[in-house]
Formats: C-alpha cells, structure tokens, sequence
C-alpha cells in the first residue's frame, strides 16, 4: 500500500463520518430541546441558573467537583442511584439544555450531586461540610474546601453567617469562620441544583 | 520491507537530522514525567488523607488531579510521541529532516503552553472539561507548536527516498491528521463556540477517547511495528494482517467514544452505536495482538537483553490486555458495575501507562544513543527502571481493578449505605499510593540515566547496554544491532 493519496482519502473519511455520527447527529436531534411548561401553569423547566448560582458554578467547575461527583441521575433499571434517594426519576438531555461545560462527572468516589440542593436545602448544612466535610459526615475523605472561608476576628456583633464551630475545634476566644463570596456562591450553585421537576420522557414503566 | 542493506552512512545522517528537535522533546518529556508523577502522588495521597497539603487552593485535590492528567497527556505522553513520530518518520522515510532548528522551536512553543496550562489549572482557571482542562489560552499555543510538528512530518514524508510506504507510516499518518482535528474541533465546540447540555458530553467523549486511540496508540503501535522487527532482526509477521488492523484501527476507534456515556441523559442509539463499535475493536486489535506475537515467536530470549525490546514488548501486551478490557466495559452488564468507580481509573493508567509511557520508554531507550552517540550508562539502573515500572503498573491496576469492581457491586446494592462503601476503598486508594510511588522512583532512576546519556557521563562504552550486562564486565554480544539481517531500515 503505497498510496499516500489513497491512505490520506481513508483517513479523512473514516474520521468524518464519525464526527457526523457522534457529534453532528446528536447535536441535530437534540439542539431544539426548549424547558416545558406545566399544563397546569408554573414556571417553565429548566430554567437558566440566577446570577450568584451560576459564579457559583465556576467556583464548582475551577475546584474540579467533577472528579468525585457526577450529576447524572440513571434509570431505575440500570444502577441503584434512584433507590439510593439521589432522585426521584432519571436524568434526561432536556435538563442540561443550560448547562456549558456540561458536569455530567464521570466518577463518584462521593455522591450524586444532581438534586444535592433537594437533598440539603441548608446553606448552613453546605458551609460546614465544605469548610470542614467530617463535621457533618464523619469519615468522608472530601477535601476540605477551608480556603473558601475567612476566620476573622470579631468585631462588635458576631456576624449572620458565621459558622457553628463544633466543641473542640482551635479557634481562639474572639473570633469567628465566615464564608467568603466564592463560598457563598458555590452554596448558591449546590442549592440550585435540583433536578426533581418531572418531565414526560424520563417517566418509566 | 526491503530486505536491500543501504549504505549506513546514510541512516546516521538522518538520525543526526533529527538529532536537535527529538531531544527538546525527549527532554522536555522527561521533565514532565517526573512533575505529572508528583503530581499524581500528591493527588494519591489526598483521596485517603484529604487534609494533607489542604489549605492552601493551589494544591487542592480538584486542581492537582487535572494538572497530572494533562502533565502527563500532553507533557509526558505527547512530548515523548511528537519525538518519537519525528525520528521515525525520516528514518522511515530515508529523508533527512529539513530545518531541524524550526521544530525545536515548537517544542519550546509546546512547553510554554503546557507550564501555562498547569499554571493556569491550580491556579483556579481550568476550563472543567475532562482531558481538556487547559485554560482557553493554551489550546492556540499548543495548535501553533502542533502546526510546525504536522507540517514537518509531512514535508519529510514527501521529501520520503523509500518508496514503500511501511505499516508505522500509515500509523503516523494517521495521528498527523487525527490529533489537530480532534483538537481544533474539540475546543471550538466545548470552549470558544459551545455548543451546551448532553451534546457538549458526547464531544467531549468522542475527543478522550480518542486521544488515546488516535493520537496515542498509532504512534505506539507505529514505534512497536518498527522496533519490534528491528531489535530481533526478522521482518513482521503478516503485511496483509498490519493492514486490516490499521484500517480496522481507524474505522472502529473513531466511533467509541459515547461508551464513556452508557446509562446517561443521552439518546439511547449513541450509546449502543459505540458500544457495539467497542466490540468491533477484536479485530484491529486481535490483528496486532497476533501480528506483534507471531513475529516474536521464537525470540522471546532477546527480552532478557534488550531494554528497548522488553519495555516495547510489555507494552504491547498491555495493548492487548487494555483493549480487550476496554471492549467488555462497554457492555452494559459489566459497566453498570464500573461506571464511576476506580475500575475506570485502572483501565486508562493501564492504556496510558501500561501501553503508551512503556512503549516510550523503549523507544526513548533505543533512539537516545544514536542522537548522543553516547550509550546508557548502567544496565542495572535500566533494570530498576523496568522493574520498578512494571510492578507499579502490574500492582496499580490490579488494586484497583479488585477494588473498583467491590465498590461497584456494593453500589448496586442500595441497603448499603453509601459512606460504608467509601470507607471499604479507603485500603486501595492507600495502595495506589505505594504503587504511585513505585512508579515515581522508576521515573527519577529514568530521569537520572537519561541526563547522564544527555551528558556523556559516566563510563565509555562501546556496545549498547544490555540487561543481560554485569555493569562491570560488558557483554560482547549485540541484541540491540543485530548482524545485516535486521537493517532493512
């Protein structure tokens, strides 16, 4: 087999057509996904992410959450992730129509985060695991994310959002853990995802 | 493959062409061998002792992972191939390479991009797209340096006195032209113009998949097809075999990715299209697998004195080993259990690792004499480095293989709760660790013997190193050259 040409042709073609089959078709049957209305009136879902959720999703993106938490619910045939309580049905394409760079995760050495704020509506539930994970989940081997948070000293009043700190924990008399804005977003972003809504097509037999 | 002996003169001119760029980017990959390997440990150490090193941002398990994987992608890995398909392509071609200084340039672009990439990743800017978290002022640093690399490897193949066009040449052929489409039409679609939602997955699947088997494995299997052959001095078993393997290669490989998305939010027919095309991969795979052991066939005793022929062949087998497994965790039985557990992980260190970094290592071991005219200082640090390799990888996928596959059981058995399933691996991640730091220590002895080799240093030596070699009392014997037989190119 000498033919440059000839090889040059193959490898073009083979490679096209896979792009036209892996990329190209799935983007022409999926792009004209839109949110859906209830009949029976209501905000249309999915709905784009507000402003200090979707900061907060850069801070999830730039921290690499990925690489232990997928967002991806699958069947009820296929895995226990429904009978684990992660969510109440399988996730579909329409509800990631927002989503760039999508999150869908590939691993999960901790848990399913697609409806994690369903699961753990607290803010303040979400701020002490993050600054700490084995305050609220002893055990856990989640990196600490105490580099979002501020301890300072306080200043007249304690602040709103400072966190409880467990007994035993070295922080001297006067002062106090805050979350900083990028926490605070983050927060924001976990709270925000919930992907509970029930849509037509992910309804099973 | 012309069994006609050319004068050698000619062979050592086109060696010295290449000289300049391939030892930039040997070079370079060394060194981003030995960052990506801290890297790793660091990362290692953090899934079962999270609070080590955890204050500061920079070094956060969520950034130190990424930063590794594309150390070693595009460091490492790409580095070492990029050189690699150089040297093969004049050699292979019986053409000197043309302005060598203009492809050393591109492997200095090549770093620039890669220390800003890593930079960029634990400094919080990565782009959170798996295999490609570089931020979206790295990919045209890389497209430039990658421009130089293509256009140069295909100016030297028209430039090409060898008619015949061997197996490795299709191979390199391809990844010339795979990898910068891939590349390009990758982050134009996830980065610069993005599409959103599920499509955004199947692209960003399509691309690391293939990565690994368009860019990484043709240049690995091409470096195999030609070393192989060369070192035992007999020609490759079947040519019709090599070329239904190629083409099986490019066929079926391209079509893969969406596997990495069974039991996902995406159409159901993606899935099985490269779940049945994952099947398919018997034969290119079987069709190398078969070629590569029927050529070694009564010559596996060159491996005790071959270093380059030992790596190569480990490699190989590895090849084998991660395709075969590859193909039955895109069955829905099986993945159901493997998805998002450390099986996962297993599987691409045993691609990238097992295959791709131990076919580079024999190719690295065979090519950096005849650019320095200096041979390998010391058999034993040779066999340190294999065995050290060898048994990190060998330890490391079978850890977690075990381990992955207990976790993924135990996930499809809801009563089980959760923590209790993590805390079960915790034992494993603490190997992969000891089998990390295994790997590491074979990475610095290579690092040391490699700057020794740069350097001249050490004892003159006139045969090449074998393994067979007391260090003291150097074997006559040639496995590395062997007699006119072997110099078909």
């Amino acid at each position: 087999m000498n033919n440059a040409p000839a090889i040059f042709l193959g490898v073009f073609l083979v490679f096209a057509s896979a792009w036209l089959g892996l990329i190209f078709a799935p983007y022409a049957q999926l792009s004209g996904l839109a949110p859906v209305v209830p009949a029976e009136g209501g905000d249309a879902y999915p709905r784009p992410l507000g402003g200090l959720a979707a900061q907060g999703r850069v801070i999830y993106r730039v921290n690499g959450c990925i690489y232990c938490h997928s967002q991806q619910i699958r069947s009820e045939r296929f895995g226990t992730d429904i009978a684990r309580g992660w969510g109440p049905r399988r996730t579909v394409a329409r509800d990631y129509i927002y989503d760039s760079p999508h999150l869908l995760g590939s691993m999960r050495t901790g848990p399913d985060l697609a409806n994690i704020g369903a699961r753990q509506p607290s803010a303040q539930w979400h701020h002490r695991h993050l600054f700490n994970p084995t305050w609220t989940s002893p055990g856990s081997i989640m990196s600490p994310f105490s580099f979002l948070y501020e301890t300072r000293k306080i200043v007249g009043q304690k602040s709103v959002d400072a966190l409880p700190i467990p007994k035993g924990y070295p922080l001297a008399d006067g002062y106090e853990i805050v979350p900083s804005d990028h926490a605070k977003a983050l927060v924001a972003y976990l709270q925000a995802l919930d992907h509970t809504t029930p849509l037509p097509e992910a309804e099973e037999q | 493959m012309s069994l006609v002996t050319r004068p050698p003169d000619r062979r050592v001119s086109i060696d010295a062409s290449t000289r300049l760029p391939v030892l930039v980017f040997f070079t370079s990959a060394v060194f981003w061998l030995v960052t990506g390997s801290f890297l790793a440990i660091l990362a290692s150490i953090k899934m079962h002792t999270p609070g080590f090193l955890a204050s500061t941002s920079w070094l956060t398990f969520g950034r130190v992972r990424p930063a590794h994987l594309n150390a070693v992608a595009y460091g490492w890995a790409s580095m070492a191939g990029i050189g690699v398909l150089l040297w093969l392509m004049a050699r292979l071609s019986r053409a000197e390479l043309r302005y060598p200084w203009l492809l050393a340039v591109a492997g200095g672009i090549w770093n620039v991009g890669i220390l800003l990439g890593i930079v960029g990743i634990l400094s919080g800017q990565s782009s959170g797209i798996e295999w490609l978290e570089f931020p979206p002022y790295v990919p045209p640093i890389l497209v430039a340096a990658y421009a130089i690399v293509g256009v140069w490897a295909v100016v030297t193949f028209r430039d090409r006195r060898e008619k015949h066009v061997y197996v490795s040449q299709w191979y390199l052929f391809g990844a010339i032209f795979w990898f910068p489409w891939l590349y390009t039409v990758t982050n134009l679609l996830m980065v610069y113009q993005p599409i959103t939602g599920v499509t955004q997955a199947s692209v960003n699947w399509w691309y690391g998949h293939n990565a690994l088997g368009l860019w990484f494995t043709p240049i690995g299997l091409a470096a195999a097809y030609y070393l192989i052959p060369k070192v035992i001095g007999r020609p490759i078993h079947s040519y019709y075999l090599s070329i239904l393997g190629f083409w099986a290669l490019a066929l079926f490989y391209n079509w893969n990715g969406a596997h990495h998305l069974i039991g996902g939010p995406v159409p159901a027919w993606l899935v099985t299209v490269s779940s049945v095309a994952s099947g398919m991969m018997i034969i290119p795979v079987g069709a190398v697998a078969i070629n590569h052991h029927m050529t070694m066939w009564g010559y596996f005793h060159v491996l005790k004195y071959s270093p380059t022929l030992r790596f190569i062949v480990f490699g190989s087998m590895c090849y084998t080993a991660v395709s075969l497994q590859g193909m039955s965790q895109s069955f829905r039985t099986l993945n159901q259990v493997t998805h998002f557990t450390h099986y996962t992980v297993a599987h691409a260190h045993l691609g990238l690792y097992g295959f791709f970094s131990m076919v580079m290592f024999g190719c690295i071991y065979y090519i950096m004499p005849r650019l320095t005219g200096w041979e390998w200082a010391s058999s034993r640090m040779i066999k340190i480095h294999f065995w050290t390799t060898a048994l990190g990888i060998g330890s490391y996928w079978t850890i977690l293989t075990w381990g992955g596959l207990m976790q993924g059981i135990e996930l499809n058995d809801s009563d089980l709760p959760f923590m209790t399933i993590m805390k079960r691996t915790i034992p494993y991640l603490w190997s992969r660790t000891f089998s990390g730091v295994l790997m590491t220590t074979g990475h610095l002895v290579f690092a040391a013997l490699f700057a020794m080799n740069l350097l001249h240093l050490g004892e003159r030596r006139t045969e090449p190193t074998l393994l067979g070699d007391n260090d003291d009392n150097v074997a006559t014997e040639s496995a590395q050259a062997p007699p006119v037989l072997g110099s078909s190119h």
